[in-house]
Parts: structure tokens; C-alpha cells; sequence
């Protein structure tokens, strides 16, 4: 069997589920993880393009990711929660983050790949510092909580039957959470299909050239350095995008949800585990591991009180210590299957 | 304009750049006593930012790895330390000297010790596998920090930890108006110390002969019959013992440590290199000195600019010279 096709049935069928998730899942949390992992599904994608396919490691996604949902979150709390300053608050931030994409790209891609990382994570700790310090502009440490437009609203009513109240499809209230689901839904998974087309495109031949040997795509003609920080710019203003996406269907900012390491940290472990180099291995990484975060947390908190007799074991199993763990799967992943699920599915066991 | 750089290369070149800052500022600050205290300040804390970032330098320099886990030994060595300390709190509190020296000794040898067993375990587990493939380096050294932070969390605990001093290096020294701390001078001895030896052995040894050989040409000195292997697993113990000794000093700076400190201190550390340039312990403490002084002469100027500064100063550098100031022969 064709085994790249084995791949994208299993991304397929995660994009179905997600598609009806809200009528499969009823429960609010596990809406919450679905729309979650669409997001986390076009940022890895978005990550997985430099990562993967163009071989450049960046620290700052998470600053891109953060602009796009700050701008969102500033111009809806200065403003009204009208679509006009969602869509203000979007481009603001998309915009911000294609230049400081441009400056950092121009500056930094033609030194080493090890420069480069250390630069990006340079400016998104001062990102991160900058956010919580202008706390008047963004709120600080707290973050902001803000509405979003009149369609997400509970209270709305998408469809009502005859007497006026709220419809049900399959037993599924039609008010606006399915609306603003369905807003993430399918934001992401259109912005999902045009990183799989910028791949497919000559542009991702060009990138995955540059990956396998930099000073002979440079010799067949091509401008390295300008491909590089097209590249840089187009998965930063889609991160920034997904962080507007997101902070609308959050309804609240903060440095937690957007900014912090610990969320760079998840993306390159949804990118390893899923599997650098292929788009669909996003879609894998990002659900595993968005699915582990919400289920595995609850497990180890079991895990804690039923060692509670036992010295130390607690006090490493409690849900506190969750990195701790990803930091050592990680560590083992990279090691043992540095290409993914993806990448070992798709070359099979022949190594 | 030729003879002008002319001049500035026959004074030192690049190196000239610091005392070119502490003039610049003397003019901005106006007021000498300030501008004293805070150069002395600037200078200290470039000494202990230089204890950190130089072993990440050398081990880049040597083996082409960046170790993005560096600074879990700078965090490592704070921790350490401040227990020690804690533990030895009846020599630390007696009145004589010499037990709070020793108390003092004992806490920077643990740190050091530490730090080198540490750097053995590190450079064995973590880095050996994945040596020459830059991508999977920085991957796993990352995951390698966040293992070791969370390790430190799960061991101290997420408060601040309380960092006692012996009392010979409380206080402060009143010069001409200026107010200089005594464990800034302290500090900046130790640093001055540890620069010295550092040169020494790099310069004048058989050791720092081969160590700078294999900056420049690793397979030639392997070539020549060398076992370059025993000696960058000795140069990354030492490295990541002078993190955990700059970490253990700036415990005793800063008297309240976190585990979120190596997290902070690794972004001024690789500040530090990329200015600096990699491979080279001249560069590094240039680039120690430059970033310490202008973070504390912008701090006293214009305190909202203090956080940015140093990500604009890098950037200038690099513009200027995209490998650093003074980078190793490469």
C-alpha cells in the first residue's frame, strides 16, 4: 500500500472528526480541544515550513502567534466587538508581524542556522518581557479578556423552530458556540490547504532544495537568503493569523495562551512528533499532542495520589511536573524517531 | 577617515569599544560619582555574565555544538550554592573571617564540582549522540533544559530561594561620593581571576595549544595523532563549571533567586556571544563588558529603553559584523 497515502487518510480522518466534533463530542471541554487543536494544527503546519522544510530553526513563532492574537485582543478591547475591529485587530497584527519577520529574516538568515535560532529566541523572550511590562497597552501578566462578536454569543440563535427557541440538529443546540467552532473550523483548515499548496507549489521544491544543500541551490541560481526570509514572513503572518483566529474564540489574551515558551515548546514537540517535513505529520503531531495535554494531565494527577506513600514519586508524577515529562519524551523522540510518525510511516521500517 | 581607523586599530581595535561606551555616558550622565558607581556596577556584572557565557563560547568553538542547555548550569550552580550556604549558616553567621571565607569557598567549590559532573553527564547522555547535526543539537539540548529546569523546580520548589552573604561582603565602599558595593568588587575580582587563568592556560599551556588548534582546524589536530574527543569533553566540564560558578555568584548579587533565573540569564548569555563572536574568550568578555555597561548606563539614563537595548545593540553589531566583534579564526 502506498504508504504516503496511509498518512494523509489518518490527517483526513483527524480533520473529519474535528469537522464534527461538535455533534460527536457534546461536552464543552471537548469542544474546547477540538478547536484548539485546529489552531495548534495550522501553527505547526505554519512551524513545520521552516522547520521542515526549509531546515531553519526559530524560537519566535510564539512572538508571531502572540502579535496576531494581541492585535485582535487590543483592538477588541479598545473598540467594540464588532467584526470591523476583529478584522483591524488581525491585519494590525499580521502586518507587525510580517515586518519584524522582514528585519529578522534579512539580518539574521544569511549567518549560521545556529545564529539564527539564538536570535529569534533573543526577541521572543523580549517579546514576552514587552507584553507583561506595558501592562497598560496589554494587559501584563493578567492578559484581557474582552466579548467577542454578537454571532459567538451563547445566546444567539443560528436557527429556531417554530416556537422561536433555539434549534437542535442531532440533539445539538444551533446557537453561537457551534458558530464560532465552526469560524475556527474553517479558518484553520483553509489556511491548512494553502500551506499543503505552497508546498506542493514549485516554491516548496525550491525550499526543500535549500534544506538538502544550501550552497548548491545558491550555484543553480537561487537567491537563498530571499527564499529563506519568504519563507520566514509567510509562516509568521500565518501564525499571527491563527493567534487572531484563536484569541476571538478564547475571548481572552494573556502571555499563557500566546506568548509563553511553553508553547514554543509544544509546537516543536507536535512538529517532532508528527514528523518534520510533512504537512499532514502536523496534523498528527498536533492532535496527539493537544489530546495529551487535556487527558494525560488527569492521569498523572491519579498517578500522584496513588503514590502518595512513596517518597519523591508524588512529588515527579504531579501534574506540575508535566514538562519534566514532555522535556524527556522529547529528548527520546529526537533520538529514537527523529522523523516522526509521519516521516516513519511514510519510509517504513528500512531505515 | 583612514587615518582615524587607523588610530583606532592601533589602540585595540573592536576593544576599544567599552571605554568608548563609559565615555559616551560620562558625557550623557553628567554627575562623575554616578557614572563611577555605575561603571564599577557595569563591569562586575559583565565579569560574572562572562563566567557564564564563556564555556557556551569555547564549546561552540571547539566541537561546532551550541549547547542551548548552558544556562540549566548557571541555574544549577545558583541552587547549589545558596544551599550550601543555607546549610553552612552557623559559619556564615559566626564572627570570624575565616569561617564565613570558608563557608563562602565551600559554596562556590560545590557549585563548581557540580557543574563539571553535570557538564560529564551532559556532554556523555545528551550531546555525543547528535554531534555534527546542528537541528537535532538544538532540539535536544532544548529538551535537555527543559528537563533540567524542571528538575530544579521539583527539587527547590517554585519560591524564591533566599541567598545568605558572609558579612565581610555586605556594605558598600564610599569613594569621592560614589557609593561602589563591595560584592560588585568581589565579583569583579573573581571574574578578573578567572579571565586571567582562562588566558593563561589557553595561551601559555600544551592544553590551550591543542584547544586552539582544534578551533581552527579540528581534523588536523586529530590528523596529528591528538584525541580530540578526551579534550572537548574536558572543555565542555569547564565550561559548564564556569556557568555554574557565574551562576553561583550572581546568586550572592542578586540575594533572591528563582528557577525562571537561568531562563533569564540564557538570553543575555547568547546576547553576549553573538556579539562577542563564538569560539573566542577575548570576544566573549568584550561582549560581556559591552552588554553589562550599556544595560546599566541605559538603565540609569532612560530605564523604559533598559529591556530593549541590548536586542538594538545586537542588532547594530551584527549589521556591522555578522559574525560578532571579535569572533574566533575560522
Amino acid at each position: 500500500m502506498n504508504r504516503t497515502l496511509s498518512v494523509k487518510i489518518i490527517a483526513l480522518t483527524i480533520w473529519g472528526l474535528l469537522l464534527f466534533s461538535p455533534f460527536l463530542f457534546q461536552d464543552v471541554r471537548q469542544v474546547e480541544v477540538a478547536a484548539r487543536i485546529c489552531v495548534f494544527i495550522v501553527l505547526v503546519a505554519s512551524y513545520d515550513l521552516l522547520i521542515g522544510y526549509t531546515g531553519i530553526v526559530s524560537f519566535a513563532h510564539t512572538m508571531f502567534f502572540g502579535l496576531g492574537a494581541y492585535g485582535v485582543a487590543i483592538a477588541m478591547k479598545q473598540g467594540d466587538n464588532t467584526w470591523g475591529y476583529w478584522i483591524v485587530g488581525a491585519l494590525a497584527g499580521v502586518l507587525v508581524a510580517a515586518v519584524l519577520a522582514v528585519l529578522i529574516g534579512l539580518l539574521s538568515l544569511r549567518v549560521k542556522a545556529i545564529f539564527f535560532a539564538m536570535i529569534t529566541l533573543a526577541a521572543a523572550s523580549v517579546a514576552l518581557v514587552l507584553a507583561s511590562q506595558l501592562s497598560s497597552f496589554t494587559g501584563g501578566e493578567d492578559g484581557m479578556t474582552y466579548s467577542s462578536p454578537d454571532i459567538f454569543k451563547p445566546a444567539t440563535k443560528l436557527l429556531t423552530d417554530d416556537e422561536g427557541k433555539v434549534a437542535r440538529i442531532a440533539g445539538v443546540r444551533m446557537n453561537g458556540k457551534i458558530a464560532a467552532y465552526y469560524f475556527v473550523f474553517f479558518t484553520s483548515a483553509v489556511m491548512f490547504w494553502v500551506m499543503l499548496r505552497i508546498v506542493g507549489s514549485p516554491l516548496g521544491t525550491v525550499l526543500k532544495a535549500i534544506r538538502e544543500n544550501e550552497a548548491r541551490a545558491e550555484g543553480i541560481g537561487y537567491r537563498v537568503v530571499a527564499y529563506r526570509t519568504a519563507v520566514f514572513v509567510i509562516a509568521a503572518t500565518t501564525a499571527a493569523l491563527a493567534g487572531a483566529v484563536y484569541a476571538a474564540w478564547l475571548k481572552y489574551t494573556g502571555p499563557d495562551t500566546t506568548l509563553s515558551f511553553a508553547i514554543m515548546i509544544d509546537i516543536l514537540l507536535m512538529v517532532v512528533i508528527g514528523g518534520m517535513g510533512t504537512m499532514w505529520g502536523a496534523a498528527i503531531g498536533a492532535t496527539l499532542m493537544v489530546l495529551a495535554q487535556y487527558y494525560l494531565r488527569d492521569l498523572m494527577e491519579v498517578a500522584s495520589d496513588a503514590t502518595s506513600a512513596i517518597p519523591l514519586l508524588p512529588e515527579l508524577l504531579s501534574p506540575d511536573r508535566w514538562l519534566l515529562w514532555l522535556g524527556i519524551i522529547f529528548i527520546l523522540l529526537v533520538y529514537f524517531f527523529p522523523a516522526g510518525i509521519a516521516g516513519t510511516i511514510i519510509r517504513g521500517r528500512a531505515k | 577617515m583612514n587615518t582615524f581607523a587607523n588610530m583606532i586599530d592601533r589602540a585595540g581595535g573592536v576593544f576599544v569599544l567599552p571605554v568608548a561606551i563609559a565615555i559616551v555616558a560620562f558625557f550623557l550622565i553628567g554627575a562623575p560619582s554616578s557614572w563611577l558607581t555605575l561603571t564599577v556596577a557595569g563591569l562586575s556584572m559583565g565579569l560574572m555574565i562572562f563566567l557564564m557565557a564563556s564555556g557556551l563560547s569555547l564549546v561552540f568553538g571547539l566541537m561546532d555544538v551550541l549547547n542551548f542547555g548552558h544556562s540549566a548550569f548557571v541555574s544549577f550552580g545558583a541552587f547549589v550554592a545558596a544551599s550550601v550556604l543555607a546549610w553552612l549558616g552557623g559559619w556564615l553567621g559566626a564572627d570570624s573571617i575565616i569561617l564565613n571565607s570558608l563557608a563562602l569557598i565551600a559554596a562556590l567549590a560545590a557549585a563548581i564540582v557540580f557543574g563539571a559532573a553535570g557538564g560529564w553527564f551532559f556532554e556523555r547522555v545528551i550531546v555525543k549522540p547528535v554531534y555534527k547535526d546542528h537541528l537535532r543539537q538544538i532540539l535536544i539540548t532544548m529538551g535537555a533544559l527543559i528537563v533540567a529546569e524542571q528538575l530544579i523546580l521539583a527539587t527547590w520548589g517554585g519560591t524564591p530561594v533566599n541567598v545568605p552573604r558572609p558579612h565581610f561582603l555586605e556594605g558598600a565602599i564610599i569613594l569621592g561620593g560614589s557609593s561602589l558595593e563591595v560584592y560588585r568588587l568581589f565579583a569583579f575580582v573573581v571574574g578578573a581571576l578567572v579571565y586571567a587563568g582562562l588566558y593563561y592556560l589557553l595561551n601559555k599551556t600544551r592544553i590551550g595549544l591543542l584547544i586552539r588548534a582544534g578551533v581552527e582546524n579540528r581534523e588536523m589536530v586529530e590528523a596529528l595523532g591528538f584525541k580530540i574527543d578526551r579534550l572537548f569533553i574536558g572543555v565542555f566540564m569547564l565550561g559548564s563549571a564556569l556557568a555554574a560558578l557565574g551562576g553561583a555568584m550572581w546568586a550572592g548579587y542578586e540575594t533572591l533567586i528563582t528557577p525562571a533565573l537561568g531562563a533569564e540569564m540564557m538570553v543575555i548569555v547568547f546576547i553576549v556571544v553573538i556579539i562577542g563572536g563564538l569560539g573566542s574568550i577575548q570576544g566573549t568578555l568584550l561582549g560581556a563588558i559591552v552588554v553589562a555597561l550599556m544595560q546599566n548606563y541605559v538603565g540609569y539614563l532612560s530605564p523604559k529603553l533598559a529591556l530593549a537595548s541590548n536586542m538594538i545593540l545586537m542588532m547594530a553589531i551584527l549589521l556591522w559584523r555578522p559574525y560578532g566583534l571579535a569572533p574566533a579564526v575560522k
